[in-house]
């Protein structure tokens, strides 16, 4: 051992300890430096404002023949909401890939090299993503409802944000996408492989509702609330009509977004406690 | 300093790491030796805090990995698989480690110059030769200036070039007082590269000495001996303590005595000699010698050093 021994490392270590406010440069550097997050999130405009503006476009061109009862129960605001249907998908797709593209490329063995406190890291990774998943969403949304409000104006009745249930609707939407888009980081920790994990947000969200379908009424009724996707629904509608959900009995808006909130962080708190446990 | 301690992993029936227990001093390049599978990623995969062992524990300056408070500034790693996104670029996967202990792009550029990859730091690292990825992988060690090292493989898919480059640095790093620890299935590149081995095989410690000592050791060196009357020159060698495999060319492989013994004791008997070789077992022998029980289990040749090298040139010839 040379006399310079001692002097390399410990003598320059700087005081304290490595934390939260270097690891969310880090996972905002990690999010922002690959195209898939980029085409995703690129793909979420497509799918809310693209979606919203063709539903609206065609609701205002067709408004004449539609008939009486769709006249009544029309609401603009839902309408022009319609993409949050395909964005619920897309924000799960980014949701899964901040998390999976780690343990798919190996990037998690230096991550965690660098910072050993898997909680931290998770609870960082989170945070990122769900800011830039809030404001993205909300963005969107308000994008959408005003695009489409415009379509729709001449033609049909429109929405304004001062309307009973249309503010919350439009920022209800918004939370919406980026819960899920947790749920998606969450099952994500736990599968941690991209297409298992899809398949499994896929699955949670559109299949399981199909598979209810299949089951007597009296099930249906009891479950079908429950279920994300009819929990977004609701949120993007500002009234609950038996003409738009089928008479199937719906949570209230706000209690559908906190079980929704419940979901999420059950996943991300299961994919915590596993991550900690298993090899990385 | 790293420090095992009876460290033990399994990966279903499979007993990867077997109570491994050793330590890495600084200063020197401490070469990981053992076959494939022989254990030695996962051992250092534990050591970085990475898997979690089934019994005992790695430290490194004394503590866990996970109670390191600045982890970059104390150990870099060069893990055996690639830990790089494909789609990130080579200055933003450092830039990206770096935030995490407030490191700045300075050191992130100087590291990227020092592994030559400046040229290239803004290219996405998938499209990368094998070289420069493992030249990424060598920048992000290096990155938070760390007292320790471990490089699996360093060398694994280098061309001639890249190998000396290699070999270069980690001598470069020991000198500097840093310790380096660096795995290996070539006995004969650790012969260059590092000052002590720990060996294994099966994921079990079977040895841990300075190469010197392995180098000069006097079992690896023998004598071939060419005689027509081997009925009487074997009695007369084994009752002087030297040990005789008979070979399949006719040629007697003696241990444990040196050619002039062999020679003088011929002579005194009037047994003639038709050849008389001093011969040395290359390291790369030496190595599967020791590794051989763990390899093929329980199947130990008996026969002696199989293919030989003269032993004039090397290095452990002298005694
Ligand atoms: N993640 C894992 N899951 C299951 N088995 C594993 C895992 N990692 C290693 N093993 C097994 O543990 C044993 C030791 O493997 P390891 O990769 O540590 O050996 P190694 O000495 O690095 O080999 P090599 O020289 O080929 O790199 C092998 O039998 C391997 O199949
Ligand atoms: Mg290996």
């Amino acid at each position: 051992m040379s006399a310079g021994a001692a002097a390399i490392g410990t003598a320059r270590l700087p005081g304290g300890h490595y934390g939260p406010l270097g690891q969310l440069r880090s996972e905002w550097t990690k999010m922002r430096t690959v195209r898939s997050t980029i085409w995703a999130l690129v793909a979420t405009v497509v799918a809310v404002i693209g979606i919203g503006a063709l539903a609206t476009a065609v609701t205002a061109a067709h408004w004449r023949s539609g008939g009486i009862v769709d006249r009544v129960n029309f609401d603009p605001t839902a309408r022009s909401l319609a993409g949050l249907f395909l964005g619920q998908i897309v924000i799960g797709v980014l949701g899964v890939l901040v998390m999976s593209a780690e343990y798919g490329t190996g990037t998690i063995r230096a991550t965690l090299s660098a910072v050993p406190n898997r909680p931290l890291v998770l609870a960082c990774k989170t945070a990122v993503f769900a800011l830039v998943a809030l404001v993205a969403s909300e963005v969107l949304t308000f994008g959408a409802f005003f695009l489409g409000q415009a379509l729709l104006r001449g033609s049909t009745p429109y929405a304004t944000l001062g309307q009973p249930g249309v503010l919350r609707a439009v920022v209800g939407a918004g939370l919406v996408l980026t819960v899920l888009g947790l749920f998606a980081l969450g099952l994500a920790t736990i599968i941690r492989h991209t297409a298992g994990a899809l398949t499994a947000y896929v699955g949670l969200l559109l299949v399981l509702p199909l598979i209810i379908q299949a089951f007597p009424q009296s099930f249906q009724h009891s479950v079908m609330k429950f279920m994300p996707l009819v929990i977004g629904e609701r949120m993007a509608a500002t009234r609950a009509t038996t003409h738009a959900f089928g008479g199937i009995p719906l949570l209230s808006p706000w209690v559908g977004f906190a079980l929704l909130c419940v979901y999420s962080a059950a996943v991300l708190v299961i994919g915590g406690i596993l991550m900690v446990r298993r090899d990385a | 300093m790293i420090e095992a301690h009876g460290l033990t992993k399994h990966y279903g029936k499979t007993l990867a790491v077997d109570s491994l227990s050793f330590e890495v001093r600084p200063g020197q390049v401490t070469g990981f030796l053992g076959p494939n599978g022989s254990g030695k990623s996962t051992t250092m995969r534990m050591i970085m805090g990475l898997d979690r062992p089934d019994a005992g524990e790695a430290r490194i300056n004394g503590r866990p990995y996970r109670d390191l408070p600045w982890p970059l500034h104390e150990v870099g790693a060069l893990l055996e698989a690639k830990a790089i996104h494909p789609g990130r670029s080579a200055f933003n996967h450092l830039w990206m480690l770096a935030q995490t202990h407030g490191i700045g792009r300075r050191r992130v550029d100087e590291v990227l110059e020092l592994v030559g990859l400046a040229e290239v730091a803004g290219r996405r690292a998938g499209k990368f030769s094998l070289g420069m990825g493992q030249r990424l992988g060598i920048a992000a060690a290096l990155l938070g200036d760390p007292a320790v090292l471990l490089f699996d493989e360093p060398v694994n898919g280098l061309d001639p070039e890249g190998i000396l480059w290699v070999r270069t640095l980690l001598r470069h790093l020991a000198g500097e007082g840093r310790t380096v620890f660096v795995s290996s299935h070539l006995m004969s590149e650790m012969a260059l590269t590092a000052d002590h081995v720990v060996v294994i095989g099966r994921g079990r410690l079977i040895a841990d000495r300075p190469v010197a000592e392995l180098v000069a050791d006097r079992s690896r060196q023998f004598v071939r001996v060419r005689t027509p009357e081997p009925q009487r020159l074997v009695p007369l060698l084994e009752s002087a303590g030297g040990q005789v495999d008979p070979g399949t060319d006719g040629a007697l492989t003696v241990t444990g005595l040196g050619a002039e013994a062999i020679g003088d004791l011929a002579g005194e008997h009037g047994v003639r000699l038709h050849e008389l070789t001093p011969l040395q077992a290359s390291l790369e022998e030496a190595f599967m010698d020791l590794t051989r029980d763990s390899v093929e289990f329980g199947a130990r040749q008996e026969a002696g050093p199989a293919a030989t090298v003269p032993s004039a040139p090397g290095p452990g010839a002298a005694r």
